[in-house]
């Protein structure tokens, strides 16, 4: 059984659909109770960065997701923006993350000549930075569906698990432990999707 | 590296997928959900959804078909048509889809594109130009492209995307329905002076099409829906013709 953190801002339903295509369980639910009982999280990926911590706080689930995530360490995976509240700070809004993961999530930043567009909208290969039981038996060059304006620098090169060539290397892969967390949408990259989510599924 | 995407549209009415030729003639071209599980299968990048009498018969859009489709389709999706409020498009994103776009809405009311980007974030809020050719200038058109407005489609494209919006779906009027290709001029112009990514839509026919659209046209995407519906050309060859054109795509 996954629990999805509602943190009020949209659409779960896809991801919940399409766990339960792979034979997995999932409850959504911003009811601490719930979380405290969770066996394993995923911090879903719609909306901006302040408004999903507000609501952490405000639905007052941060004690108890610390508490599973920090100390009971329950496997746990950020998908897009969840993964970049697992960073210490965001300079969408100007504020501050759950800080599981040492890093920051920062804007995009090109020089016009590049012609880069931003969001980095679409989709894109990535490259995996270290084994990982996420990655197991991952299709040849997997292509996953991005959509965003920020993302996660980390402190510590160990943490990145998958890059992503965008005008630069842009981490969009993190694994520390029993933490995970990935920019694109597995929910919406077809089978590539699938497999990283069934992986989390039952790998961990 | 970004790929290019294809994204089929399914125009719908009353449920069902139609494709009107120039938007006026209208063959039925079966279940948008039997349809958009294939396309995915098939290797689609997108897929969009264009109430296309929604705006004419003031509808609202299809909660209950998003629903289904965000059920069993797997890649992202767009919903258009008939959205005009920041009401509309929460019920929308929260029947399950990823994106949503507006037109006639924002040309009438441009404030719109600020509040939901503010609301939702930029990368839902697609907004769909179309546009014809008139007295030598590109020309906005609204109401399922009806209705000519004054309004020069450069400009406008500049505005909608200083207001907030993620993306932009250039529909050429001129090329709709013919299948004798996109309009390259206006979408490279637009695609080369804007910050924001631009879809290609109207007038595809042949491979060829979609491979200029991608190079004279410099189009981050290309939407069709006959080509694709009738099977005259099936994506997975589409793909593999652009990736041996050089372009770079899902496979």
């Amino acid at each position: 059984m996954i629990t999805i953190i509602d943190y009020g801002l949209g659409n779960l339903a896809s991801i919940k659909n399409m766990l339960k295509r792979i034979g997995v369980k999932s409850i959504i639910t911003d009811d601490p109770e719930k979380i405290a009982a969770a066996e394993k999280l995923i911090l879903p990926g719609v909306g901006a960065f302040e408004m999903g911590m507000n609501y952490i706080r405000e639905k007052g689930l941060l004690d108890v997701m610390n508490q599973r995530v920090l100390e009971d360490k329950i496997p746990v995976l950020g998908i897009c923006l969840g993964m970049q509240l697992l960073s210490r700070h965001s300079e969408e809004g100007d504020a501050e993350g759950l800080g599981w993961i040492e890093g920051d999530t920062i804007k995009f930043d090109f020089e016009p000549s590049k012609n880069l567009k931003i969001p980095h909208m679409g989709w894109s290969e990535i490259s995996q930075e270290h084994s990982s039981q996420l990655m197991h038996e991952m299709y040849e060059d997997p292509r996953f569906y991005f959509v965003h304006s920020y993302h996660v620098v980390c402190d510590d090169p160990e943490d990145v698990l998958l890059s992503v060539d965008y005008g630069m290397k842009v981490t969009c892969g993190v694994e520390k432990g029993n933490i995970m967390g990935v920019q694109f949408h597995p929910e919406k990259s077809h089978k590539f999707g699938m497999k990283l989510l069934s992986n989390f599924a039952n790998n961990y | 590296m970004l790929t290019k995407r294809i994204i089929p549209c399914l125009d719908i009415k009353n449920g069902r997928t139609v494709k009107g030729v120039n938007f006026v003639d209208i063959r039925d071209a079966g279940d948008p959900v039997e349809l958009a599980a294939a396309y995915a299968d098939q290797g689609a990048d997108e897929l969009t959804f264009l109430d296309i009498t929604a705006t004419i018969e003031h509808r609202k859009t299809m909660v209950e078909l998003v629903r289904r489709v965000a059920k069993e389709i797997n890649i992202p999706f767009t919903v258009g048509g008939g959205i005009s409020s920041v009401g509309d498009v929460a019920a929308l994103l929260k029947a399950g889809a990823d994106k949503i776009s507006i037109n006639s809405a924002a040309v009438k009311r441009p404030e719109l594109v600020e509040e939901l980007a503010q609301e939702f974030g930029s990368q839902c809020v697609v907004v769909a130009i179309d546009t014809n050719f008139i007295d030598e200038e590109w020309t906005v058109f609204t109401h399922g492209g009806r209705t000519p407005t004054s309004i020069n489609t450069f400009a406008w494209a500049k505005e909608v995307e200083s207001r907030g919006a993620g993306e932009i779906l250039l529909t050429s009027m001129t090329s709709d329905g013919t299948q004798a290709g996109f309009s390259l001029e206006i979408t490279a112009l637009l695609s080369e002076n804007l910050g924001i990514p631009v879809i290609a839509s109207g007038g595809a026919g042949t491979e060829e099409h979609f491979a200029e659209a991608f190079t004279k046209g410099k189009a981050d995407a290309a939407l069709a829906a006959s080509v694709f519906h009738f099977g005259t050309i099936p994506i997975p060859q589409l793909k593999n013709y652009l990736s041996k054109k050089g372009i770079v795509v899902r496979l």
